[in-house]
């Protein structure tokens, strides 16, 4: 094994750096903030013969996507980064990605969406995208940024999945803010992460193949459930993938991370980077005798639910806090955290709270109010009000 | 109106005052950028011609070009990245009476938005489009925009562009324009005029802006002064008027030098009934 070398860097350094170890062949990508840095530097990194890749400077994100769509399908191992309006941008690219079922990369910069504008850290842009059949992880600092962007590339091309991954990494908190970082030597890398060798189909005009074409009313449904099918078994591939790279380079990661669970009354449920302030706030509440704990949303798509009933099902209530809102219900995390309960007898209150859209911060006393609403249903045995907003500016609220 | 104007002030209140937004200053623009010429001549243009602000509306997408409606006291629709075109043309339509008026940026214009460009051209759309060129992504940081001249440089092309350039004004003719002219901003007489015809011009009306981008583009280019940028398009543009001449009675010599530069002025002006009187006259002709 090769020594990790500890850097100093961005968040899109981080992502930068680790799609960089992986040696992808093909880098479409069109700038925006906050995820400009990631183009600039895989630019760099081509130009000076760090890196053998093909960078394409695309005119939009769209064209990114179709660039990746179409290199992917050669069998190049292919990477690009975006944020907000890019990924709506892209959206309808998305879907041709993981129906062809090409395991894309791509770092997002968790970005507001518009209107009205905002360049500041909220996770519509990717919870929008949420049906896109892409698998979905987020990070709560620079080293997981790193490390997952490798992880996802071997999640990604292994065999039984077989689809686009996005990494989220939380817009300026970040994107633009300089941690301490481990990064692993490339020949780990190299032999954690083979040469991508599709053994599906490519373009290759000796084999030839189709991508995508019609699919009427008797073949459709199939494609679909095919597709669901290779989500569902990277559940197990995710595992894996995840323990292998602990074993390696010291850094495990699961699909949802705990603290403070065992014997919580009253679980906080958080994803990207306010986990940290949520940590915070659990020592913090810890130390003043509050049975509370952390749990850690790392992969949303797919959504582990299992290993949710078994982390939050002991427990007597749940803060699910998070920085979306589908207009109409709620939070995405809530909704999918209800209908994993919903055959349960034994299930925990759940509360709702949507705080931080549009980089907004959120605090520790934010976290240790979300904490005091939800015990104070479980006290009440019922939830009032299932979605609070929280930190609102009383002096722009009516 | 007019008559009341005597150097930056009409009816004894300065230009800005009466048109900008006085709680969105300062500005975002850096030192030495063109925007705050440009908007300075569409202001001087709207004056002149006599607009009615509540009958005037301003749209941009996305790009430091974009902002410049934002500190305009009037209507405006700051929309996304390269679809300008798209909600003017909507407007437009909806109600024929507004004066439109679009700001955008190389970028905006012809990169991520050039399918809604070329369409609102071809149509014939009578809104006047201010394009903003400065060669490069600025506000992002200084990427490589369609634009940008081969051998420049930007963040994503550290050792020069190679890829061939799209002249703006040219692909403004070609889809379809009634009206367009490029100026650069160092003369502030001729844009003006130019913006003028615009808003006059019952079509499609494109006015390109040659506006130095210092910080993104100078910067790394080697434009180390404000000047250098200005000395760069006085050394590397043509008057249209020139170029004629020199084509007809110049030296081979004259002609090869003539043949890199970029011509400015008035390019192309032709008289067509823009989309929205054909659409109104349709109408008539079916009811009656
Ligand atoms: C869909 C989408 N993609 C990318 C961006 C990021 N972005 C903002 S401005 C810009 C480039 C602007 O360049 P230009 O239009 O030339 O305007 P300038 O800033 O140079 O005036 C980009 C890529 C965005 N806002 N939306
Ligand atoms: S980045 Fe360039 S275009 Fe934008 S305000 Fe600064 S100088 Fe002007
Ligand atoms: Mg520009």
């Amino acid at each position: 094994m090769g020594e990790q070398k500890s850097l100093t860097i961005k968040g899109n350094m981080a992502t930068a750096l680790g799609a960089k170890l992986c040696r992808p062949n093909v880098v479409p990508a069109y700038p925006i903030t906050p995820s400009t840095l990631f183009p600039e530097k895989m630019s760099e990194f081509i130009a000076d013969g760090e890196l053998d890749a093909s960078m394409i400077n695309v005119e939009s994100e769209h064209s990114a996507m179709s660039a990746c769509i179409g290199a992917s399908a050669t069998g190049a191992r292919v990477v690009t980064a975006s944020a907000s309006q890019g990924v709506a941008l892209m959206h309808e690219m998305l879907f041709i990605a993981s129906g062809m079922r090409l395991p894309i990369v791509m770092a997002v910069g968790n970005r507001a969406l518009s209107a009205p504008i905002n360049i500041w850290c909220d996770h519509q842009d990717t919870i929008a995208s949420r049906d896109s059949g892409w698998l979905q992880f987020y990070a709560e600092n620079n080293q997981e940024g790193l490390d997952l962007m490798i992880n996802a590339f071997r999640i990604a091309e292994d065999d039984r999945v077989l689809l686009p991954v996005m990494v989220g990494i939380d817009a300026f908190v970040l994107t633009h803010t300089i941690e301490g970082v481990d990064v692993p030597a490339q020949e780990d890398v190299d032999n954690f992460l083979p040469t991508y060798d599709p053994k599906q189909g490519t373009l290759n005009p000796k084999e030839p193949a189709t991508f995508g074409s019609f699919a009427p009313p008797e073949f459709y449904q199939e494609f679909k459930q095919a597709q669901t099918q290779a989500i569902e078994d990277s559940r197990s591939v995710i595992d894996e993938v995840f323990d292998d790279y602990a074993e390696r380079f010291g850094r495990q990661y699961n699909k949802v991370s705990t603290f403070e669970c065992d014997d919580a009354d009253i679980i906080l449920l958080t994803m990207g980077s306010m986990s940290g302030t949520a940590r915070e706030a659990v020592r913090k509440m810890r130390k003043d005798g509050k049975k509370v704990g952390l749990a850690k949303l790392t992969v949303f798509r797919p959504f582990p639910m299992p290993e949710l009933k078994d982390i939050l099902g002991d427990a007597k209530g749940v803060a699910v806090i998070e920085r979306n809102i589908s207009p109409g219900f709620g939070g995405a995390v809530f909704a999918e955290l209800g209908a994993t309960f919903v055959n349960e007898k034994d299930r925990p209150i759940m509360k709702n709270f949507i705080t931080g859209l549009g980089g907004r911060d959120i605090f520790i006393e934010n976290f240790e109010e979300m904490y005091q609403k939800t015990k104070d249903a479980v006290e009440a045995s019922k939830v009032e009000e299932p979605v609070e907003w929280i930190n609102m500016n009383e002096e722009v609220t009516r | 109106m007019a008559e009341q104007m005597e150097g930056d002030v009409i009816g004894g209140k300065k230009i800005q005052e009466k048109y900008l937004r006085d709680e969105m200053m300062p500005h975002i623009f850096c030192n030495g950028c063109g925007l705050g010429n440009v908007l300075d001549y569409v202001l001087w243009a709207v004056e002149k011609e006599g607009f009615d602000m509540d009958k005037t509306v301003f749209l941009s997408g996305i790009g430091c070009s974009s902002r410049i409606p934002g500190y305009i006291d009037a209507d405006a629709l700051h929309t996304t990245h390269g679809r300008a075109l798209g909600f003017a043309t909507g407007v437009k339509m909806a109600n024929p009476e507004l004066n439109v008026i679009v700001f955008t940026g190389d970028g905006d214009c012809i990169g991520i938005g050039g399918n809604h460009f070329i369409h609102a051209a071809r149509r014939n759309l009578n809104i006047t489009v201010i394009a903003v060129n400065n060669y490069i992504y600025g506000m992002t940081g200084g990427q490589v925009a369609p634009t940008t001249p081969e051998g420049h440089f930007g963040t994503t092309a550290p050792y020069g562009n190679i890829e061939s350039p799209f002249d703006m004004s040219k692909m403004a003719i070609a889809a379809g324009a009634t009206y367009v002219a490029r100026w650069p901003v160092y003369r502030p007489n001729q844009p003006i005029n130019s913006i003028r015809e615009g808003l006059r011009n019952n079509g499609f009306s494109f006015i390109e802006m040659m506006s130095p981008c210092t910080t993104a583009y100078g910067r790394r280019n080697k434009f180390r002064e404000i000047k250098d940028l200005w000395d760069f398009y006085i050394d590397n543009t043509i008057l249209k008027e020139e170029y004629e001449m020199t084509m007809k009675f110049g030296s081979e010599e004259e002609k090869e030098a003539a043949k890199d530069k970029i011509i400015i002025g008035e390019l192309h002006k032709i008289s067509k009934k823009p989309l929205e009187d054909r659409y109104r006259d349709l109408v008539k002709e079916l009811m009656e």
